[in-house]
């Protein structure tokens, strides 16, 4: 399965404030009732972009029209914590993230992330108050998350370092950010491994 | 230097070393369930898979079945997903606990039922709280979807190793205090990104003494705490609880036996990490905020935001409180709560129901509270029913349900509405978690939520249900 590598992506970002932004923020549960993935990008954060009386959009950024182009979101520590629902990357992915800068992720979130060539990278607190400042003063600033160098650079003249673990830079810059070809190809290796062990 | 649990599981099931690092990881055991695995059946469709090891594949369905009445899901989209689980489950030959088994019931109270759940073995399944399992001395950990397709695809996933981090507790607990307690404890000291990156070993005579199902509660809110596995070391509790049970290897047991109880630690196996707690320490603990790890004492009070010493804890003091609609610095106890709920992967176990079913009897459940008891699984159903246990709680004002998941996620019709407040058995607290948008959620122990219940607030069992030394139990 030959996969784009990802090196770079760029865009205009959205800053969402908060820490420990779970998955059942990101997607509330009621809408995971579906068979496939498709279609989940409208519900991403839905709770807090609708009040749930009225159903009126709240003052929540993805509500913002100066953001609704925005591709990358930028967010505080430990965003997507919680249930290890795929459909909260999916969201994003569908909604039209194409990369997530953060302070710190949650491991099941990343993984899923990253597996949808979404890359997830980690600044540190005064860098992300820094972009979170560009973005909110000029929302067409432009970001690029520079996923071979570990940098992030802006139109606006930031450039930082971040970090991403070795393991999920090599994977989407060599195109390998979905596994499954290379599991398949280790068919006899596999096969060894069940024989070997006795419950299998 | 010996290994742990962890790294003799590990190396077992090693199939070798990625291009990119990463391990690729035989999935001994493959638990699936109807919210995380359509959409990877639809993906192994169209890459034209199959299922490698059905035989090692088991499904059953939680999340959405309806705990009134089981087989009527009310909104179209559950019956498609039941549905759905059942076509893919026939396609690819999986076995299936389905609703008219008699074994149905929530995945992670299923697999240690069935025996499916053994020490030594790998599981996976598309849910964070598959650290469960690690209760039985397994490497058990929550996948995505695309994780699922993997596993379904090859029998194996692609996998960063863990550190391994062994959290102690020693002593004795205090009258009162229980499993959930001892985790709600740990994870308020670790912090709820504190475990990232980490396998919890739990050890120490706290975890010794404890039934499988204690451990269970325990190992089921790793996640909370960051670490997408924890495990106990197996022991003859292990042993005696494992012998007899469907998918055990009966009649080969003490060979099996010695094997599972090979996997256990060495006493000089590396750690990366060691935390000691000392039992004695832990309280009654209950969640004031929107994350697991927002714990206090019963006996303490909310935090005050004026209190904080970072400008960020500041802020998230104030955004808990503010969904929380909590009065900092006030007492928690007393808090008026509007919904009970006992049940969920964490406690609704057969001991749990056992245990609060002791200290019900004779109390009435507050007017304004609507107290809800759902079974974890059919066959913990039935094992009340035999004891009587639904009349207890029916009688005390519960209302007695099927087995599901129920509040926990709220993806059935069991939700909380508006802003009511819920003293629940469940593991997380997240804003909107039990189905409403602006629920609230407390989080303790079972015998803490029959407390609630009947006072019609937030309080202390130990006083309701005068839990000295000598009527508790560990
Ligand atoms: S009971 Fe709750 S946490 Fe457990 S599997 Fe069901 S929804 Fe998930």
């Amino acid at each position: 399965m030959a996969l784009d590598p990802v090196k770079q992506v760029s865009g205009t970002g959205v800053f969402i404030p908060g820490a420990d932004i779970d998955t059942d923020r990101i997607i509330p549960a009621r809408f995971m009732k579906c068979v496939t993935f498709d279609g989940l990008g409208e519900f991403a954060f839905y709770d807090v972009r609708f009040d749930s009386e009225t159903g009126a959009k709240t003052n929540h950024p993805l509500n913002d029209e100066r953001f609704k182009d925005a591709s990358i979101l930028i967010a505080g520590v430990n965003f997507g914590c919680g249930s290890s629902r795929e459909h909260a990357p999916q969201s994003l992915r569908k909604y039209g993230f194409n990369a997530v800068i953060a302070e710190s992720f949650a491991e099941i979130f990343y993984g899923n992330s990253t597996t949808l060539a979404m890359p997830c990278v980690m600044a540190k607190a005064d860098d992300i108050a820094a972009l979170r400042a560009a973005v909110e003063s000029n929302p067409t600033t432009e970001i690029t998350v520079d996923v071979e160098a570990l940098r992030v650079r802006t139109s606006s003249g930031l450039d930082f370092a971040v970090k991403m673990p070795e393991s999920a830079r090599e994977a989407l810059v060599s195109g390998r950010w979905d596994p499954i070809q290379e599991l398949l190809d280790n068919e006899a290796a596999i096969s060894d491994r069940a024989k070997a062990l006795h419950y299998v | 230097m010996g290994k742990s649990l962890f790294q003799k599981v590990w190396d077992s099931h090693r199939v070798g070393t990625l291009a990119d690092g990463r391990t690729q990881l035989f999935i001994g055991t493959h638990l699936i369930h109807e919210v995380t695995s359509p959409q990877a059946f639809g993906m192994l469709r169209d890459l034209g898979l199959k299922v490698k090891f059905p035989q090692r594949t088991f499904a059953t369905i939680d999340h959405i079945v309806p705990t009134e009445n089981q087989d009527q899901p009310a909104d179209p989209l559950a019956a498609e997903m039941i549905d759905a689980i059942r076509k893919n489950c026939d396609d690819f030959g999986i076995t299936y606990f389905d609703l008219k088994s008699g074994k149905q019931g929530i995945v992670h109270v299923v697999g240690p039922e069935q025996g499916i759940t053994q020490p030594g073995t790998t599981i996976a399944c598309g849910d964070s709280h598959t650290a469960t399992h690690g209760a039985f001395g397994a490497i058990a950990f929550g996948i995505g979807t695309s994780q699922v397709r993997d596993v379904l695809a090859t029998q194996t996933i692609a996998l960063q190793e863990m550190k391994v981090r062994r959290i102690e507790v020693n002593g004795n607990l205090r009258p009162g205090v229980y499993a959930k307690d001892v985790i709600l404890h740990i994870i308020r000291l670790l912090g709820a990104n504190g475990g990232i990156g980490f396998a919890y070993e739990y050890a120490g005579d706290v975890f010794d003494r404890m039934s499988m199902e204690e451990r269970m509660t325990v190992c089921n809110m790793s996640i909370e705490g960051g670490a997408r596995c924890g495990y106990v070391n197996p022991d003859a509790k292990t042993i005696a609880y494992l012998q007899g049970r469907p998918y055990v290897d009966n009649t080969n047991f003490e060979a099996t036996a010695t094997r599972w109880l090979s996997f256990a630690s060495d006493a000089d196996a590396h750690f990366d990490d060691i935390v000691k707690i000392a039992a004695e320490d832990i309280e009654p603990t209950v969640t004031w905020g929107i994350s697991p790890d927002a714990g206090i004492a019963i006996t303490e009070n909310i935090p005050d935001p004026l209190t904080a010493t970072t400008p960020e804890q500041k802020a998230s003091i104030e955004e808990a409180l503010a969904y929380m609609k909590l009065p900092a610095g006030m007492p928690i106890q007393g808090i008026k709560i509007d919904v009970a709920f006992l049940g969920s992967c964490t406690n609704g176990r057969i001991s749990d129901f056992r245990e609060v079913a002791k200290y019900i009897k004779g109390h009435k459940v507050a007017a304004n509270v609507k107290a809800i008891a759902v079974p974890g699984s059919q066959i913990v159903a039935i094992q009340c029913e035999q004891e009587g246990i639904p009349e207890i709680f029916r009688a005390a004002g519960f209302e007695w349900r099927a087995a599901g998941c129920s509040m926990c996620l709220a993806m059935n019709p069991d939700k909380l509405i508006g802003d009511q407040l819920c003293a629940s058995s469940s593991n997380r607290n997240f804003k909107g978690r039990q189905g409403s948008p602006t629920g609230r959620t407390i989080l303790m122990s079972p015998v803490m939520v029959a407390a609630a219940a009947i006072k019609g607030e937030i309080t202390d069992a130990r006083e309701l249900f005068d839990l000295t030394p000598a009527s508790a139990v560990a």
